[in-house]
């Protein structure tokens, strides 16, 4: 028999693998190009209500509905890629912030029009439904699906950036972008085809968060600081970094919650500082 | 760009840089209509004049330093508890109470630019974001200091200099913060045009060159980030003197937000530009308040997009760009 | 200006593998000019990045005079008189050259952290870092943004920096790199200008200026000292001739 903390701990770790799909994208751009896109959250969002629409309007069955919300978020984002996000790479931090939460705001005004304000819910396949005992623990069958999908999303992304020929032009890249573009590899579109894989799973994470978190217009700024304190923590261009952050923020979370409420996410905040001034790249970034 | 005549020394060419323009002067001329053309809209002038207050403390570190800030709401919001906490404690006289906002916020800012100074680019933006959200939660929490949520109870504002009562019409905040913002902004109006705003330029302009010629851009930084902190926070006190309230919004994210907005809107880096901004910004944002905020935030959203694809320095930069390209046809 | 010595002993750095600086050894005496040349990739940036503390070193020490200056930061040399000037034009892009250069006035002079006075009224520090343009002929474009410059100009500007701060010794790094023909002319006249006191060391590849102005060379290759001597010396060294493939004439 396990006690119940271990119930709290799993809780967390599905929701930092949740954090974890919706951050590892923003990790890797920031590392490649050093790009802050804050409107990164905003794919998340799209790909959360394309989804909705998706078994709401046309009864698409859940499963079926995440490869669509990955691609459509994948989608809008090589299309603001070509007409925004181009002519910024070389910009300033500031004007690059500026663009992104423009981008953001807009988002959730479009989203509040077409689908108002209030919370969204749809209804999972009665497979994903209810819990399955543990050792005396009452574990959710959705979160055990949550951890399955980003724990093969991890492994796709290691295996892809170790052995594709892809995966070693944006390892370069991340490493030195100078030394990659001398050469031969085109930077720039080894960022747009990141940035669309890293947009697609920030909307899988979308769809995925539904059932978890909920989804309403705000979600674009919601969960954004989390993913923000995940990316800078864990190390910019570093998925590893990124799985330990959110990790570490989920648990964290959830166990604040169930243990410390007075503290909310004070603690949190404090040790992002912490690890920010001890290690300014972040735990796993480049020095 | 000022025209040179040819027998004018480098010093009378700097000399004219600093120059009080006549459109200056219009500028605050025209800060004085709403006491008489607009007395109903007193409350939202002053409003404006704390905005603008706190965009022009704001531009120092971003404007003329580079450093983007996306929590300066911290010193905002340290600045009005302190002053609301100093009225209802020590004395009610709100000067004083600056003075003590000032000071309480100035020591914030020196403690926490020890970190700032150190961090570029992401690391400090998160920084200071994380800085600006641990306020945030700090006053959210210590209900017994700042009444959290609920908002602080008991300021109690006394006349100004033991003089001006506040009235209910609004022409002693209006005056009081109006008279503020004119001798702080003549203060940074001096900064800007002084050898340090020169270095701090330097700064913005190219880090890596000034070590090289022998500056210490560290020190520099802490000196404008303690400075910017001093000003924000006497913003802060004005608001909550002038409303006599100190509420959890003064120290929030989206005051740290829309301070930015308010700031690129005008043009940064152009000492009038936050000012500007905050007219624009303050009225347009009164106007639109019986509307849903999501139409708030579509349009927001759309003049961030413009302002940074279309006009790089906001309304004062394209608007010298017009005026230069008049000028050389 | 009258210069010092400038020494290191047993200099050297790696970046992981890469061996960037070995065992360097150098004495530059005041007044003298020396000339750091090598093929691409030897570590001359990297040298001059070493001996103005903008990268650690992980190994040796430097001297400037009879000071180890090795732990100090990069201001602190400059503040004792060691400057350089980049091969890329590190300028400041909005501000005007005479901003610029008096900036780097007001820097040596103590008065840069100033914020309550208006800076025209430093009248001397003015005149100083107009009269730095003048030599450098500069000084008719000197109230527009360096970004209007041309790049031979901007080339000049970054000598006007490091000459605003009063070196004793003065590393240039290509100061004629990527000036046209036409204008190199000025850059070495602005060199060749420069106190005789000062002590002075320049990269750079045209063998012909090396010639006209060095009094010794110095020849890096794979981050060590290869050679040193006269330029007669050098010249006729056939080791060297076999490093660089025959005389060079321009990079």
């Amino acid at each position: 028999m396990l006690p119940p903390v271990f119930g709290v701990l799993f809780d967390g770790i599905a929701y930092g693998m949740l954090l974890f799909v919706l951050s590892v994208g923003l990790s890797v751009t920031l590392g490649l190009m050093n790009f802050v896109n804050l409107a990164h959250c905003a794919f998340a969002m799209l790909g959360g209500y394309v989804t909705v629409t998706l078994i709401d309007q046309l009864h698409w069955p859940f499963l079926a509905t995440l490869p669509a919300a990955f691609l459509a978020a994948a989608a809008a984002s090589v299309v603001l890629e070509r007409v925004f996000y181009r002519r910024l790479y070389r910009a300033s931090d500031l004007d690059q912030v500026l663009l992104t939460i423009g981008l953001a705001f807009v988002s959730v005004a479009v989203a509040a029009y077409f689908f108002g304000t209030l919370q969204q819910g749809i209804e999972t396949p009665p497979m994903l439904r209810g819990s399955t005992a543990f050792f005396g623990l009452s574990l959710g069958n959705y979160r055990i699906f949550l951890i399955g999908v980003a724990l093969l999303v991890t492994v796709l992304l290691v295996g892809g950036l170790e052995y594709t020929r892809f995966g070693a032009q944006v390892r370069a890249a991340v490493d030195n972008q100078r030394m990659a573009s001398g050469l031969g590899i085109n930077v720039d579109r080894t960022f747009a085809y990141t940035f669309a894989l890293g947009s697609g799973l920030a909307g899988l994470g979308g769809a995925l968060a539904i059932d978890i978190v909920g989804l309403d217009p705000n979600f674009s700024f919601a969960y954004l600081v989390y993913v923000l304190i995940i990316v800078s923590v864990g190390g910019l261009g570093s998925i590893t970094g990124s799985f330990f952050a959110a990790l570490l923020i989920g648990v964290s979370d959830i166990a604040g919650k169930y243990y410390f409420p007075e503290l909310g996410a004070f603690l949190i905040y404090l040790v992002m500082l912490i690890i920010l001034m001890w290690r300014p790249a972040g735990l796993f970034g480049k020095r | 760009m000022t025209s040179v005549d040819s027998t004018a020394t480098p010093q009378d060419y700097l000399r004219s840089l600093s120059r009080w323009h006549p459109i200056e002067i219009v500028f605050w001329l025209a800060t004085l209509v709403p006491f008489f053309l607009f007395p109903d809209y007193l409350s939202l002038a002053s409003q404006i004049a704390i905005a603008a207050l706190f965009a022009l403390s704001l531009d120092i570190i971003l404007g003329y330093g580079g450093i983007v800030s996306l929590g300066h709401a911290a010193f905002f919001g340290i600045g009005a508890y302190a002053a609301a906490i100093f009225s209802k404690f020590v004395m009610g006289e709100p000067v004083i109470g600056l003075f003590a906002a000032a000071l309480v916020a100035g020591i914030a800012g020196f403690a926490s630019s020890f970190i700032i100074a150190r961090f570029r680019h992401f690391t400090l933006i998160m920084i200071t974001l994380g800085l600006g959200l641990l306020m945030q939660e700090i006053a959210n929490r210590a209900h017994w200091l700042t009444g959290g949520s609920d908002g602080f109870q008991g300021i109690d504002i006394r006349p100004v200099l033991g003089i001006f009562r506040f009235d209910l019409y609004g022409y002693t905040a209006y005056g009081y913060a109006l008279a503020t913002l004119f001798v702080l902004f003549l203060a940074t109006r001096r900064l800007v045009n002084s050898p340090f705003g020169l270095a701090l330029r330097g700064i913005r302009e190219r880090l890596v060159r000034m070590p090289a010629i022998g500056a210490a851009p560290r020190a520099h930084i802490q000196k404008a980030y303690t400075i910017a902190a001093v000003m924000a926070g006497i913003a802060g006190a004005l608001l909550a003197q002038t409303t006599q309230t100190a509420a959890l919004e003064s120290i929030s994210f989206q005051r740290s937000a829309d301070v930015v907005v308010m700031l690129v809107l005008g043009g940064a880096g152009r000492l009038y530009g936050g000012l500007i901004g905050a007219v624009i910004f303050m009225i347009a944002r009164d106007q639109f308040s019986g509307i849903a905020p999501q139409f708030w935030y579509f349009w927001i959203g759309l003049l961030l997009i413009t302002v940074v694809m279309l006009l790089p320095n906001g309304i004062l930069g394209g608007l010298s760009d017009i005026y230069a390209r008049w000028r050389r046809k | 200006m009258s210069g010092a010595t400038l020494a290191t002993r047993g200099l050297a750095k790696n970046f992981g593998s890469l061996v960037v600086a070995r065992d360097i050894e150098l004495t530059l005496p005041a007044g003298a000019r020396y000339a750091l040349i090598g093929p691409n990739g030897a570590g001359k940036t990297t040298l001059i990045n070493l001996i103005t503390g903008m990268v650690a070193p992980d190994g040796g020490r430097i001297l400037l005079g009879d000071e180890d200056i090795t732990a100090l930061e990069p201001q602190e040399r400059v503040r004792r008189g060691l400057t350089r000037t980049f091969q890329i034009n590190t300028l400041f892009p909005k501000l005007n050259a005479l901003e610029a250069v008096t900036l780097a006035v007001a820097e040596r002079r103590g008065f840069a952290g100033q914020f309550w006075k208006d800076l025209a009224i430093y009248k001397e520090a003015i005149e100083e870092a107009h009269d730095i343009l003048v030599r450098l002929r500069l000084a008719d474009s000197c109230y527009r943004p360096t970004r209007e410059l041309p790049y031979g100009r901007q080339r000049l500007l970054e000598i006007a920096l490091a000459l605003a701060t009063r070196p004793k010794v003065l590393l240039l790094d290509e100061p004629a790199a990527g000036v046209p023909q036409e204008e190199s002319g000025d850059i070495f006249e602005a060199v060749a200008s420069l106190s005789g006191d000062l002590t002075l060391l320049f990269i750079e590849h045209d063998m012909h200026v090396v010639f006209r102005f060095a009094t010794h060379i110095i020849v890096l290759v794979g981050g060590a000292v290869f050679a040193q001597g006269s330029p007669a010396e050098i010249s006729a060294d056939p080791r060297v001739r076999e490093v660089y493939l025959g005389t060079r004439k321009h990079a």
